[in-house]
């Protein structure tokens, strides 16, 4: 008996009794014998929980980029966890819960789900949120589909400064349903090229989707986009990161329609690129065409307050192939992290982690652009990551500094064989900068010779 | 009522320790622009940590949870969540690692990612693996663009059909619109089991396909399944296998042998990783070699000089479904899972998940009706709460919500959608046989009540945090987010 199945022998006898059957061998009836597994499966031999806990250490050991100085990000960073976050994670009662379907035996998650939608839309300036989605790139996808679904049309721009893994996933969701995405070029700044979109504007588009601060680090104005979509009839998808919002001006603000994001940064672990968590913030009147779970709020027969899954026709449970998505359920554990984040971080916390991003990372751009042959690849303002060319491959560079316990960024090949993106927390300390950059002279200059 | 977390805010105060500023400061004003830059406040609350954490101990006092008893809801096997798992997906060197880390540096992980599609390879007898996948949904769309790419390869673009059982999830025909296939219903025969005529007759050229939940979501092993899957694969298309009720089989059978081509698996469910009040699960794809080619990239594959790495490319990839590479953390306990039970372990698992459903269902039957009697069922069954409803007018949802009043989640409701009045119920291998019976009593109770004191039924529930809910009210006057509070912070 292992020790997760409670049930022995004497259990089992007494249940077939009661059953009316002679043995097991009987239950298995309906499954034709041909298909009853003749050999056992072929696995390792179990282990104890002492082994375990070993092999997985040694794993961990494994992993010798832990620990290095993390400046990557391109879509995951290295944020404070504060611990009691996780300790709210660590609460039975969330994390070994179902999903609320009795809406009166999960209040705990529904409320914490109704706070977590409150904060995502006063975050991003919008007037409602859902209860998260898989991550931001799926988010970004879904809301995509809202866009042709709200506008009947059957084509979305892209912004060609979008993290390049989320228009793959766009793509991914796109592809089959008989839609057609198209991708706006940048500038030489790094600029969305708005001319450009408006050329690519027609009556068949339903929205432009732009990433804020885009991929490169770039924060650009995108009330010009907003009013270029919505000359057209169209919608504005902008996707924001989440700890920005903590000093830049909200895309609610500024004509966005929808806003989707990754959460991560909000308290949720790097741990190799998931479980994260997507958000989307929307419109009021736009709400009935969101896919995903929403909570409201409501009243029990006593009049008490207590919190629902609401607008619930809308989903795939119930409205099958004519649903707004498949999305079965939301990733709520992660959307908690979120939410306990958020008010831990409160108004203002999150403007401090903002604050700090914003000052190291322009401390850190300062000296990068001082070593010989380094620029900047773009020549507009950033917010906590940035994008610089070194006159060696970035690559290499990457690979070669993380020996010396940085991991300097993400290097964009595909982009330029010296384009480096940067990217920097408020965990890093000025030693850890200036080391950095100790480490990156030292490499050019060795390179150079 | 224990309030909102913005009820406990009050201006000034801070739970985040951060440190201080250690570089010279850049102004932002200059930097960005004014345009630029957040004016007003952003509405969040001010709370200290102590506070908010008090603050979720309230509210999550209010759920009902796999630690504090049974959950007999079917098809999403509620399971206990081993507690040694939550502490190794937590390892530092595991869980802080950056995603874009280059092979080299993260081959612990690499290597529980390509172990782990190993086993889940010979759990199910299939040939590939995919973790990308974030749920059991996104499993599905994965597996029917696997199925569109595949059909595409062999330019047969026209075959645009997906066939289903009227009993499916509905997450099926969802993900089925997604991949932008047409859902084609077929019925279910007196046993519950797929109407093989019914299904021959809606076979065709533009047939891509067939989903099929096995065992379905009557807790009724297909025992046609070969027949049905023969049929399918000689009308040109593929099959596919949802395999959320994968605990009913391991060590018992193997889907990989029945003629499915593609499933998909639920880490959530059958391995244990915590549903965490709605996810993150996870939800991998497996496949035969047909379908490998079209597989998500980048996948881990092993190198010659036995490293472990993420290859780019295949011949035709569906395409992303995640930024990154799955969600990770689950992997990491699912991987945990397998290797602490072993082949017995598991074999021992789904033999007490169906025993302990076939148990449930002797019990039960002395009250509710059974709309299907195909003799034993699987890890889980549904009956019907009509009688009740004919005779007492007490309907199941009011018999789901007095179980809370008894202290036990309810089951599964009015799913699937052919039996009236359904109950769903799927206890799992973790319940011991008394906790089985203290579920047994508690809805015979129930089942009298119904019977002689309807009221105490349909008030239900009276023991809960809340009443029961007014749904319609929450529809008519939508209130998604708290408004914002009188001294008028952002938002307004």
């Amino acid at each position: 008996m292992s020790r997760y199945v409670p049930n022995g022998e004497d259990q089992h006898r007494k249940m077939l009794k009661t059953i009316g059957a002679d043995g097991f061998e009987d239950l298995l009836q309906p499954i034709p014998e041909k298909y009853r597994l003749q050999e056992p499966l072929d696995l390792p031999p179990p282990v104890s929980e002492m082994e375990l806990l070993e092999e997985y250490r040694r794993l961990a050991g494994r992993n010798t980029g832990h620990g290095a100085v993390c400046f990557a990000g391109g879509g995951a960073y290295d944020h404070l966890v504060p611990a009691v976050v996780d300790h709210v994670l660590l609460r039975s009662e969330f994390y070994t819960a179902y999903t609320p379907y009795q809406a009166e035996a999960s209040q705990g998650t529904l409320q914490s789900i109704f706070e977590y939608q409150t904060m995502v839309a006063r975050l991003t300036g919008m007037e409602v949120a859902n209860a998260s989605m898989y991550d931001g790139a799926s988010a970004a996808a879904e809301a995509a589909l809202m866009a042709m679904r709200i506008t009947r049309r059957n084509r979305v721009l892209v912004a060609g400064s979008l993290n390049p893994a989320w228009l793959e996933v766009m793509r991914t969701y796109l592809a089959r349903g008989g839609f057609e995405l198209n991708e706006v070029p940048f500038d030489e700044d790094g600029r969305l090229d708005l001319k450009a979109a408006a050329k690519m504007r027609g009556d068949d588009t339903a929205a432009m989707v732009v990433q804020y601060p885009n991929y490169f680090g770039t924060v650009e104005g995108i009330q010009p986009m907003a009013d270029l979509m919505h000359e057209g009839k169209a919608l504005l998808v902008v996707a924001a990161d989440p700890v920005s919002m903590g000093m830049l001006r909200p895309p609610g603000d500024m004509g966005a329609d929808v806003v989707v994001g990754e959460g991560q940064s909000l308290g949720l672990p790097l741990s190799y690129g998931g479980p994260y968590c997507g958000f989307m913030a929307g419109l009021r009147k736009h709400i009935r065409k969101m896919p995903g779970r929403i909570v409201g709020r409501t009243e029990d027969r006593a009049g008490g307050t207590g919190y629902v899954m609401t607008l619930q026709t809308r989903e795939q449970h119930i409205r099958r192939e004519k649903a707004t998505s498949n999305i079965c359920t939301n990733q709520a554990l992660a959307a908690l992290a979120n939410a306990a984040y958020l008010a831990l971080a409160g108004e203002t916390g999150l403007r401090r982690v903002a604050e700090l991003c914003f000052h190291k990372s322009h401390y850190l751009f300062d000296r990068m652009v001082e070593l010989p042959g380094v620029e900047p690849v773009f020549d507009l303002p950033f917010f906590g990551e940035f994008l610089v060319r070194l006159p060696v491959p970035a690559e290499e560079l990457r690979n070669a500094l993380l020996d010396q316990g940085y991991l300097a960024g993400v290097p964009l090949v595909e982009m330029d064989e010296g384009a480096l993106l940067v990217a920097v927390t408020e965990k890093r300390t000025k030693e850890e900068m200036d080391g950095l950059v100790d480490a990156v002279r030292g490499y050019i200059e060795e390179a150079v010779e | 009522m224990s309030g909102t977390i913005f009820d406990h805010s009050r201006p000034g105060r801070e739970g985040l320790s951060l440190p201080e500023l250690d570089v010279p400061r850049t102004d932002p004003a200059e930097a960005l622009g004014g345009e630029l830059l957040r004016k007003d406040g952003m509405g969040l609350p001010e709370v200290t940590e102590s506070q908010l954490m008090r603050h979720y101990v309230n509210i999550s006092i209010k759920n009902y949870n796999i630690d504090r008893g049974l959950y007999p809801l079917g098809s999403c096997t509620m399971k206990y969540n081993p507690k040694l798992h939550e502490n190794l997906a937590r390892l530092p060197g595991l869980s802080e690692l950056h995603p874009l880390l280059p092979d080299g540096q993260v081959q612990g992980t690499l290597q529980i990612m390509y172990e782990l599609s190993d086993l889940l390879c010979r759990i199910t007898g299939f040939d590939a693996c995919s973790l990308q996948p974030a749920a059991g949904a996104q499993g599905e769309l994965t597996g029917l663009l696997l199925i569109r790419s595949c059909l595409e390869s062999r330019g047969e673009d026209h075959r645009n059909q997906v066939l289903m059982p009227d009993s499916a999830h509905g997450t099926n025909p969802a993900s089925c619109s997604l991949a932008g296939f047409e859902v084609v219903s077929v019925e279910s025969d007196q046993h519950g089991m797929v109407d093989v005529d019914d299904l021959r007759s809606k076979l065709g050229d533009r047939t891509a396909g067939l989903m099929l939940t096995n065992p379905n979501t009557l807790g009724i092993f297909e025992s046609k399944v070969e027949e049905i899957n023969g049929l399918v694969h000689d009308a040109g298309g593929l099959v596919y296998m949802d395999g959320a009720n994968m605990n009913a089989l391991l060590g018992i059978a193997l889907p990989g042998a029945m003629g499915f081509d593609v499933c998909h698996l639920n880490l959530h469910k059958t391995f244990s990783t915590p549903h965490g009040g709605g996810g993150p699960g996870s939800g991998p794809v497996v496949c035969n070699s047909l379908l490998e080619p079209f597989l998500p990239q980048p996948r881990v594959v092993k190198n010659e000089d036995g490293s472990y790495g993420l290859s780019r490319g295949g011949s035709q990839p569906v395409g992303r479904l995640l930024a990154f590479h799955g969600n990770v953390g689950v992997m990491y306990k699912a991987y945990a899972y397998v290797l602490s039970l072993g082949t017995r372990g598991l074999e021992e698992v789904s033999r007490n998940a169906i025993l302990n459903a076939n148990y449930l269902k002797a019990r039960l039957t002395e009250a509710f009706d059974l709309p299907f009697d195909s003799g034993p069922c699987m890890h889980e069954f549904v009956v019907s709460g009509s009688r009740q409803k004919k005779e007492h007018g007490v309907r199941t949802l009011d018999m789901a919500k007095r179980l809370l009043d008894y202290g036990y989640h309810a089951p599964t409701v009015y799913f699937p959608l052919i039996v009236s009045e359904a109950m769903m119920v799927e206890p799992t291998e973790t319940e011991s046989l008394e906790s089985l019976d203290g579920f047994a009593d508690a809805l015979l109770s129930i089942a009298r009540e119904a019977e002689e004191k309807p009221h105490l039924v349909t008030d239900a529930p009276v023991n809960t945090p809340v009443l029961r809910l007014d749904e319609v009210r929450a529809i008519k006057e939508l209130c998604v987010t708290e408004p914002p509070s009188e001294a008028g912070k952002a938002n307004d």
